[in-house]
């Protein structure tokens, strides 16, 4: 059964004159992963702080894991485990080292420190690298260490700061794995991130701007719902070419620009006459190409998108 | 097209640590060449090798017809390097840290006021002018960078990671910069931990470990791997769990209704979809009959981290 676990009602927290999170208002329910998306300054780091209890709002209330963080800011904290990219692990202990010092914050008795670092590290591929020096192993088994501290209290909510960035795919694609048999078992998560391949991990995600939520949702509805055009893409050998040649065009199209070795459009027009028109274009100065095909719009020209329609309007 | 860099076996050993290890590679002149690979695979040694600023422990390397090591000193004035930690002056202003920067390659005022208006209108930094680097956005910092290497001219600019942390919006912002800089004939070698930015290069190199294990232009790199990926929606209330256990990373196990299938070579999965992998066209219709009832299976097209995946799993 899922219940909610993080209700945020009109969350505001103002630093001077400047408000940092304005009126944010979400809930997030047992085992999901929920993601915040957004620039730097756009209130994440200072919504998450204000959801761990260490930072008090200015208004608006949220209830985390049963507790409100402006009455009980002390009770949320023993529910919650924090994973940064920057780990903050000690490099000269070894893992085992690591997990008891861990545990032994979080109030663990010796008994069950035994216990859970068996099962953490059972659960987290790390049994074998116990009596590792962890400033010696690669970023990804670092990162899992990180991760096994972050558990080792069974916290009912994990936050994940940029988890994943820069490490081998192969790598993440375990510690994916790993989060996603703990949302099974009914922790929830929450994610912030730039990272686009983090985003797709998400259950739900929040596009945070300029200290509020400009768009909620799955990862299909929001680009559903954002982008109605298709985007065209032509590639040429000689891509600078083709784009100039396009570009002096550029009033038939509602959007172009160069990626890479092929240039992207956004007709105006239908895809066909587009294409028809592209094809004259550039066969009038010789230009090889292949024909233009339709491509998905990415997370990111999504969220790109939802921000300048936000600062225009 | 000409070369502007070409690089034959190139060793770099750190003691017993092999950071590059038998790197070969050419970048002709007008391209993007972008260095896609996770930490750690080698990308700012062979870049900074590159530069001239690090010793090669053997190979041969040829930057704008000079050769590296040796001549180093020659192409200096060339090439523009913007390394991956932020380099300039937090105490000084915008303006004073590219004063310095021209007074370091010795540009004349009047030719620096014209360069310079260009780059803050095309970096849209004009207007910030007096404030300190310091006080600058994550993304604007790595404009400036930008502005400081770009302001002595080079004809090849050589950035290490300068979008890792970059919000997306500035990040698509500096890459776009970047188109326009090459339409001018700039040839750009850059790098880059994330995958979806591939995109933005005329020709990549995939590395890892030390070396480049593919090359080609993204489009042809996709187009030539004869993977078919499928995207598997269950369809709500049918089944939570298609994949009991997924266990992709070293030895395959893919659990669930996935193990009973043959041909699929990785699966990953994104919130509730499942980003399916698969051999061929057979290995497909399979899935699709067996995904009948219980999840939507929608082809796609393979993207870069598929394709890179599949490469380093041959390894």
């Amino acid at each position: 059964m899922k219940e909610t676990v993080v209700n945020a009602v009109k969350l505001v927290k103002k630093f001077g004159g400047f408000t940092a999170v304005d009126s944010v208002s979400f809930e997030v329910s047992t085992g999901e992963i929920y993601g915040f998306l957004g620039a730097n300054g756009a209130g994440k780091s200072t919504t998450i702080k204000m959801l761990c209890g260490i930072l008090e709002p200015t208004s608006g209330d949220a209830m985390v894991g049963g507790y409100s963080i402006r009455k009980n800011p002390e009770n949320i904290k023993k529910q919650l485990g924090y994973m940064s990219q920057k780990f903050s692990l000690y490099t000269s202990l070894t893992v085992k080292e690591n997990l008891t010092f861990y545990a032994g914050i979080y109030g663990l008795k010796t008994g069950e420190i035994k216990e859970r670092t068996a099962i953490i590290v059972e659960k987290t591929g790390l049994a074998g690298y116990e009596d590792r020096e962890v400033g010696i192993m690669p970023g990804g088994l670092k990162q899992r260490v990180a991760l096994a501290c972050a558990i080792i209290h069974q916290p009912k909510i994990l936050f994940l700061d940029e988890p994943t960035a820069g490490v081998d795919p192969l790598l993440r694609r375990r510690f994916w794995e790993i989060i996603d048999e703990l949302s099974k078992s009914g922790t929830t998560i929450f994610i912030t991130t730039h990272y686009m391949d983090e985003v797709e991990h998400c259950h739900r995600l929040a596009l945070m701007h300029a200290g509020r939520i400009i768009k909620e949702g799955t990862v299909e509805n929001i680009k559903a719902a954002t982008f109605t055009a298709p985007i065209m893409e032509v590639e040429a050998a000689d891509v600078v070419a083709a784009y100039k040649c396009l570009f002096a065009g550029r009033s038939k199209f509602k959007e172009i620009s160069m990626h890479g070795s092929s240039v992207h459009i956004i007709p105006s027009a239908d895809v066909a006459k587009t294409g028809e028109l592209i094809k004259a274009m550039l066969s009038s100065e010789n230009i090889k190409f292949k024909e233009a095909v339709l491509i998905q719009p990415s997370m990111e020209d999504v969220f790109v998108n939802l921000v300048k329609v936000y600062e225009n309007s | 097209m000409k070369n502007v860099v070409e690089v034959k076996n190139l060793k770099k050993y750190f003691y017993d640590v092999h950071a590059i290890d038998g790197l070969s590679f050419e970048v002709r002149e007008g391209e993007i060449f972008g260095f896609i690979g996770p930490d750690g695979a080698g990308k700012t040694t062979a870049l900074r090798v590159i530069s001239g600023i690090m010793l090669p422990t053997s190979g041969e390397v040829k930057v704008l017809g000079y050769n590296i090591p040796e001549e180093a000193e020659a192409i200096k004035e060339h090439i523009g390097y913007m390394s991956q930690k932020f380099n300039l002056y937090t105490d000084l202003t915008v303006e004073e840290n590219i004063n310095f920067f021209a007074d370091v390659f010795l540009i004349e005022k009047q030719v620096l006021s014209q360069r310079l208006e260009k780059l803050l209108k095309m970096t849209r930094l004009a207007g910030f002018e007096k404030r300190l680097a310091g006080n600058l956005s994550g993304g604007m910092k790595q404009k400036l960078s930008l502005i400081c290497t770009l302001i002595h001219r080079p004809q090849l600019l050589i950035l290490d990671e300068p979008t890792t942390g970059v919000d997306p919006v500035s990040r698509r912002e500096f890459w776009e910069i970047l188109q326009e800089i090459v339409l001018e004939g700039v040839t750009i070698i850059i790098s880059t931990p994330y995958m979806d930015e591939a995109e933005w290069c005329g020709r990549i190199g995939l590395m890892f470990r030390g070396r480049i294990i593919s090359s080609d232009t993204p489009q042809k790199m996709k187009q030539g791997s004869n993977r078919v990926v499928a995207d598997v929606f269950p369809i709500t209330g049918k089944t939570e769990d298609l994949s009991a256990g997924l266990h992709s990373a070293q030895e395959p196990d893919f659990g669930g209704i996935f193990s009973k299938l043959r041909g699929i070579t990785d699966i990953q999965l994104y919130g509730r979809k499942y980003h399916v992998v698969l051999e061929n066209e057979a290995a497909l219709e399979e899935l699709k009959d067996k995904m009948n009832g219980i999840a939507q299976v929608n082809q796609i097209s393979a993207s870069i981290e598929d394709i890179f995946v599949d490469k380093i799993r041959k390894l």
